[in-house]
């Protein structure tokens, strides 16, 4: 692969500390992730997921090992990373369009030329009309569009996404999935995305992650070999693909889930 | 969003509400203006004896008297300076310090038992020993009224600051914001329903503080009206100053709805 390394995971172990005593959340990971790449990220449930992207995002420190993002070491938050969360976080007391800038707020960098990007991309993204409406006048769906463009505004070249879709109904799900997927591809963005859902992971990622279950290792990385009908690339219409079972079949096995 | 087209079952249903809305308007006005009657028809007809219960003609004629006079003005203006000056204080510092326990854990984690105490204390036992601290006219009266109202604000702002979504504070971390303007972004704005509710809760707790004030030290005002009224027995000046005071917190709570309709649109 001569493709550019965005982030490189080396060796990453993370304990944490607590008065009743000490949880290990992640043990020995180490994995590399290329320009343009959507990984997905699987594991049980509590396996440590968050706390990777946590680390990836330079919000809590590794106990040991280091990350690198775009070749520099990374410390603290920085620019250059989005992270998007479960639930879609827009402040209530914020327009859509005061949401999407949010960012640029915090930086100090809102000008005509930001203002009017802004515009455009919820333009493109179907949210033009709700610019001046409050969060809680829409959808589940158009909200988490809406801060998947909070997030795009400060031009991140990686996205880190934590189960950016699960508090969505499955049919919204769906549809933001697959649209959020084309729209990552479309900016030319590198996307961590960390996902319980194994399916939503074959249909959107170039290669899947499987980690164990806690402490956290890599137990396989995948890479699902997916002929999309049409010869179209997105992500719902792979989930027609004909290989699509055996990578189910595979990850599920992985995972090794007991009920 | 409503349908255009209205259905003939959505106007009776409207219609319905409206009634109800009529009714229950009707019922609260009436409860007063009977009220009032039986009270006067009472007295006039000595079931009650009017010289420890007054009447309302004579609260109305004594009102009349002061108004003509000015003096009634001067009383009011007194208390309710007092009384704004004492809420407004009472809230705003109580946020300072809320402020401050949330900025620093360990401080907090220090005051908490300090806090839980004074909040239990009924803070009027202390008006006597603020009084003498600081002085027996309007600055004694001020202090008795932030006194009344600031621990409970320090209380409720810091759980309400507290209450924020971890990952909305993570969210502006990722952006690289400092303490400060995680602060200004998403601590306070958030805390801003909290912060009027408790101005609404803040108005009532200073006026004990005003009138308790103003009945130990009984210079002017309100409270000192009533106690005046009292120690000669003038029981329809006393009843005349509890009816203006009731007065004046229903309009008060009245501003503060308007303002917090203004500043909530977004809550709708
Ligand atoms: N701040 C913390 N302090 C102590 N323990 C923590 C903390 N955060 C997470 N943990 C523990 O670390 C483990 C991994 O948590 P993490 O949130 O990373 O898992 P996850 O894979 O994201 O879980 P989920 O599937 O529920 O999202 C869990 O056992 C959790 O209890
Ligand atoms: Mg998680």
């Amino acid at each position: 692969m001569d493709k550019k390394k965005i982030v490189e995971v080396k060796d990453i172990s993370m304990t944490y500390h607590t008065f009743n005593g000490e949880t290990e959340a992640i043990k020995d990971i180490s994995f590399d992730v290329y320009e343009g790449e959507i990984v997905g990220i699987v594991g049980p449930s509590g396996c440590g997921k968050s706390t990777l992207l946590s680390i990836i995002a330079g919000l809590i420190k590794p106990s040991i090992g280091e990350v690198l993002v775009n070749g520099k070491n990374v410390t603290k938050p920085s620019k250059d990373i989005g992270y998007m969360f479960q639930r879609d976080q827009l402040f209530e007391w914020r327009t859509i369009l005061q949401n999407v800038l949010l960012g640029l707020e915090i930086q100090g960098s809102i000008d005509r030329k930001t203002m009017e990007k802004a515009e455009k991309l919820l333009e493109t993204y179907g949210l033009g009309d709700f610019k001046n409406s409050y969060p809680r006048q829409l959808s589940g769906g158009m909200r988490q569009r809406a801060a998947l463009i909070r997030t795009l505004m400060v031009e991140p070249n990686l996205l880190l996404l934590d189960e950016p879709f699960s508090a969505l109904d499955y049919q919204t799900r769906l549809a933001i999935s697959d649209e959020i997927g084309l729209i990552l591809k479309k900016e030319k963005k590198t996307a961590l995305l960390v996902t319980h859902d194994i399916s939503e992971a074959i249909s959107l990622s170039d290669r899947i992650i499987v980690l164990t279950k806690r402490p956290a290792r890599i137990k396989d990385i995948i890479k699902p070999e997916l002929t999309c009908p049409d010869g179209v690339w997105s992500p719902i219409k792979c989930r027609e693909a004909p290989e699509f079972r055996y990578y189910f079949n595979k990850i599920w096995k992985e995972l090794d889930v007991h009920v | 969003m409503y349908n255009k087209p209205v259905s003939e079952e959505h106007i009776k249903y409207l219609e319905r509400i409206r009634m109800r809305r009529r009714n229950i308007l009707i019922a609260q006005v009436s409860i007063l203006v009977v009220g009032l009657i039986l009270w006067e028809v009472a007295a006039r007809l000595k079931w009650i004896d009017s010289f420890i219960t007054s009447n309302p003609s004579s609260i109305w004629k004594l009102f009349l008297e002061y108004a003509r006079k000015g003096n009634l003005f001067y009383h009011v203006g007194i208390s309710v300076f007092e009384n704004v000056i004492g809420f407004v204080a009472g809230t705003g510092l109580g946020i300072l310090v809320a402020i401050g326990l949330w900025w620093s854990d360990f401080w907090a984690r220090v005051l908490d038992p300090y806090m839980v105490i004074l909040n239990a204390l009924p803070k009027t036992a202390l008006a006597p020993i603020i009084i003498i601290w600081v002085g027996a006219g309007y600055s004694g009266i001020i202090v008795t009224a932030i006194t009344v109202s600031i621990v409970v604000t320090i209380l409720n702002m810091f759980i309400s600051f507290k209450s924020v979504d971890e990952d909305k504070i993570r969210l502006l971390n990722t952006f690289g914001a400092t303490k400060f303007q995680v602060l200004k972004k998403v601590v306070l704005p958030h805390s801003i329903p909290t912060m009027i509710s408790t101005l609404k809760v803040n108005i009532g707790l200073s006026w004990v503080g005003v009138i308790v004030g103003e009945f130990l030290v009984s210079k002017a005002g309100i409270g000192y009206l009533i106690v005046y009224g009292g120690q000669v027995f003038k029981l329809d000046l006393v009843m005349m100053s509890v009816f203006i005071l009731a007065l004046i917190c229903a309009l008060m709570y009245k501003g503060i709805s308007i303002l917090e309709n203004k500043v909530l649109k977004w809550n709708e």
